[in-house]
């Protein structure tokens, strides 16, 4: 083994977006020293995409009033469909309003209630109270009983990661950019730390910290068409799993936006619908309200992507070279309107799809979008199986949001968990001590310099990374979509472990030297393609029909037998995914009628 | 569309490996309908060469990440469509950033260092309290501060800078642009004699000649010389004060 590296600190955060800045700040506050790593500089980590908004019940708009936790907590629970921890979305719901006039505190420049009259592009006529003038406002979004996001104009994610990140410069935080974790370091009972390597010039980095933070975001680009950044590809999750004895939870709950556009997949946010915006379509039919008559374009996501689909199945997708497609339309919101609320929209409609939105219609169609599933945690964030280990935002699932995601409740769980878990992440590391054995180290190094080693001379076979890659796209693609039955979900099994041998097979092209990003993407198809696997087996295995996984064979929810949730374990040297239930945490609200979409199908 | 064939010059350079001089690529591509250079990139990596080093993330022009020369002038690629740019297509990555590789520069220590020389945060004595409402803020405040806030720090504007070519130490329209941000948001308690000290002096402020190509190569479209004036007006305004205060002492 050659010479590396070494950096030691108290709390190591993999992933600089803002949940894992949450936790940085968190820890810096509580007086501990921290390094963030981050595949890319922290702005431009995923987060800084989101544009709609963040959900908290603060009830300062006209269509806010009444407005409460309680009720943002009934929201969060059936639109998991009881999938979610009650005790997580309690603490969540009670806790998101601070978080965000903490977040105004240290610089977002949210939208404020303007006081007066307004009447809704629906004709709706409203008023808002001068008492509340100057107050946070928010936006509607799917899914929700009051208008509840909020929001800075379409680009909250980027506000957000700014002034979460100034904190960060602010606290003299050591932020580590353009470095890779690959490993996860551990002793089978504490996480010591990981491997790293640097996407700078190519070298072993190890990191050592008395706890670990994952932080890396959602694995959105496991499917070919996504919403996601091209960066997202659920690393923080395989490389957890790969302890094998650390599970992932509820990997087969995967959400779908209804407006990606067609066909570069590009999100145009839940907003415009909140805003106003219609779904048309071939015959420029507005088919919503004919499906749900009550929340139309707003019902939850994982409704209103299926009746999408449904739709075009039932031949009114307007055909196109990428597939049929549906249409979604803004254009009687005005251009004032669109050009400021909405200017971010615009801007990528005229930029990808040379279309003025309020002119022309904006071609879409259910995309992926959000990995509900990830690292299991308790309710602190720490990770089941290894001590001294946690995960936080996309990546974790301490389940606030079960089987569907409320749009909104993304960000703001991110925050959330920052403030939560980067608050027991500290206790816990206060109370630590930085015990481990060099060798552990040194074994985990060496494991990794040969697979480089290996990849490079092509010793375990010439496969071509980027085509096993493409295949495993497609495969899920085609059939691990929004509805699934088990022939499918078998087919994709089946394909998927052929994959996963071939991906032991790789051999880089080019030479490996540096910074090569061929090197990079071959040290992460293995686990790319197990996470892949662990959503079709662990769908394939779920023999019902819960919030975004509709099986078409199991179209009934099955609170008899699936009111659990899934736990995937890689043991070593396994073809498939080891999986395990545990039950869900109901603490308040039985399981009842989602109130609305319950006929979804 | 006509298929046309188009040939990339790319520059190539490794750091790691510098006794390889720099030099230009050669490669060609079949066009496809809505092909961004985000799109003929990868698809270089993945059939012709997989050394091939640049940086996308969000591929929406959102994130500021992939930022180079195209043709000359420096914008974001994954918003850049083929079929707006003749068959030859040239690649640079961007000027004043130190290269990581090939098209990869180093854009984000850059700004790491300029936010915390202006300091880049929120400066305020109040302290959050957990239990209140937050504090109101006129609407119209928020969308003002919000204009300089969209900056995505791609670093076109730096990039196409004269003096930000020739003075390592120049803020930039970014950096001004930055102040600005802070200067109109009430939350900040920075005085105008400590903004002054930030972007007074030729690296700040008056470093700027007025070359204008930061406004048109921002691809955020935010007026940075209407931003720069609002700094410059602040401090010629603070810079007299001072003046006039060192006369009356
Ligand atoms: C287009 C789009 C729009 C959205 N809009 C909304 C919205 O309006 N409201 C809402 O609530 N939610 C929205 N979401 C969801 C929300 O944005 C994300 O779920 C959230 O931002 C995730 O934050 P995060 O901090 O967990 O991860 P990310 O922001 O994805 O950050 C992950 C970090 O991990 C780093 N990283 C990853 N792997 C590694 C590794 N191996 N080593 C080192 N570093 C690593 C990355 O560099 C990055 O810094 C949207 C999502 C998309 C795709
Ligand atoms: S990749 Fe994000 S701006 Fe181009």
């Amino acid at each position: 083994m050659s010479a590396y590296k070494t950096y030691v600190t108290d709390v190591l955060i993999v992933g600089a977006g803002l949940a894992g800045e949450r936790t940085a700040v968190e820890a810096a506050e509580n007086g501990l020293d921290s390094i963030i790593l981050s595949l890319v500089p922290p702005r431009r980590s995923h987060s800084t995409a989101a544009q709609g908004g963040m959900q908290a019940s603060l009830g300062n708009c006209a269509m806010g009033e009444g407005d409460n936790p309680d009720i943002h907590f009934q929201d969060t629970v059936k639109g998991s469909d009881w999938g979610c921890e009650q005790d997580v979305a309690r603490l969540f719901t009670e806790t998101v309003p601070i978080a965000v006039r903490q977040m105004s505190h240290w610089g977002v420049p949210w939208n404020r209630v303007v006081a007066g009259k307004k009447t809704l592009p629906d004709g709706r006529e409203l008023e808002e109270k001068k008492e509340k003038e100057g107050l946070i406002t928010a936006r509607d979004f799917g899914g929700t009983a009051f208008w509840r996001t909020c929001y800075t104009s379409d680009g909250t994610g980027h506000t957000l990661q700014y002034a979460m990140d100034s904190l960060v410069l602010k606290h003299g935080c050591t932020v580590h950019d353009r470095i890779e974790a690959i490993s996860l370091i551990h002793d089978g009972e504490k996480c010591i730390g990981v491997v790293a390597r640097s996407l700078r010039n190519g070298e072993l980095i190890v990191y050592v910290a008395k706890s670990t933070v994952i932080a890396t975001g959602g694995y959105g680009r496991l499917y070919g068409a996504s919403t996601n950044a091209v960066i997202n590809e659920g690393s923080g999750m395989f490389i957890a799993q790969d302890t094998g004895i650390v599970p992932l939870g509820n990997m087969e709950a995967v959400q779908f936006h209804p407006t990606g556009i067609v066909p570069v997949w590009i999100l145009v946010t839940e907003g415009a619908r909140g805003d106003g915006g219609y779904l048309l379509d071939k015959n420029h039919h507005r088919f919503m309200p004919d499906y749900e008559p009550k929340k139309k374009e707003l019902a939850s996501r994982d409704v209103v992507s299926r009746r999408m689909t449904q739709h075009i199945r039932a031949g009114y997708g307007v055909e196109s070279e990428h597939g049929p497609h549906l249409w979604l339309d803004i254009r009687h919101l005005g251009k004032e309107h669109i050009y400021t609320n909405l200017r971010e929209i615009a801007n990528i409609c005229k930029n990808f799809a040379g279309i003025d939105p309020a002119n022309e219609l904006i071609p879409v169609r259910p995309t992926q979008h959000y990995s509900m599933g990830g690292v299991r945690t308790n309710a602190d964030g720490h990770a089941y199986g290894l001590k001294g280990l946690f995960a936080v935002g996309e990546s974790a699932c301490w389940d606030l949001h079960g089987f569907n995601r409320l749009g909104g409740n993304s960000l703001a769980e991110t925050i959330v968990s920052g403030m939560v878990v980067g608050k027991k992440v500290s206790e816990y590391t206060l109370g630590a001590s930085l015990e481990y054995s060099e060798q552990t180290i040194k074994d985990e190094v060496t494991k990794q310099e040969n697979r480089i080693k290996d990849l490079i001379s092509g010793k375990n076979g010439n496969e071509n990374v980027y085509k096993i890659r493409g295949e495993m796209e497609q495969t899920l693609m085609n059939y691990v979509g929004i509805f699934r039955k088990g022939e499918d979900l078998q087919t994709a099994v089946d394909k998927l472990q052929e994959l996963h041998q071939r991906a032991q097979k790789v051999g880089l092209q080019s030479s490996g030297e540096g910074a090569n990003p061929e090197l990079a993407s071959a040290l992460r198809i293995r686990g790319m393609v197990r996470l892949a696997l662990c959503i079709s087996y662990g769908a394939l295995q779920r023999t019902e029909s819960r919030g975004s996984h509709a099986r078409e064979d199991y179209p009934k929810r099955d609170d008899e037998n699936w009111l659990k949730r899934t736990l995937a374990y890689w043991p070593e040297g396994a073809e498939l995914p080891q999986l395990d239930y545990e039950p869900v945490t109901i603490t308040e609200l039985p399981p009842g009628d989602r109130g609305y979409g319950e006929h979804a199908g | 569309m006509g298929n046309r064939t188009l040939t990339f010059k790319i520059f190539r350079y490794n750091p790691q490996k510098p006794e390889v001089k720099p030099y230009m690529q050669e490669y060609k591509l079949e066009e496809v309908s809505g092909m961004t250079i985000f799109v003929a990139l990868n698809k270089i990596r993945e059939e012709l060469d997989p050394s091939l080093m640049f940086d996308f993330v969000c591929r929406a022009a959102i994130c500021g990440s992939c930022a180079m020369v195209i043709n000359g002038r420096p914008t974001l690629a994954c918003k850049t469509l083929t079929k707006d740019l003749p068959a030859k297509i040239s690649l640079l990555p961007l000027p004043v950033f130190k290269l990581v590789g090939d098209l990869a520069v180093d854009t984000g220590t850059w700004f790491r260092d300029m936010a915390i020389k202006t300091e880049a945060w929120v400066h305020t004595t109040k302290e959050f309290d957990p239990t209140a409402l937050e504090e109101r803020m006129d609407n119209k405040t928020a969308q003002e501060i919000y204009e300089p806030d969209r900056c995505v720090e791609c670093g076109c504007c730096v990039a196409g800078c004269a003096t930000a070519n020739i003075r390592a130490d120049f803020l930039g329209a970014a950096g001004i642009n930055r102040v600005a941000r802070f200067m109109l948001d009430p939350r900040d308690e920075r005085s105008p004699e400590e903004y002054y000290e930030v972007v007074g002096a030729e690296e700040g402020a008056f470093g700027c000649m007025g070359l204008m190509a930061c406004d048109d190569n921002c691809p955020m479209e935010i007026p940075l010389q209407t931003q720069l004036s609002f700094v410059r007006r602040k401090m010629l305004a603070q810079g007299l004060k001072l003046k006039t205060e060192k006369v009356a002492l």
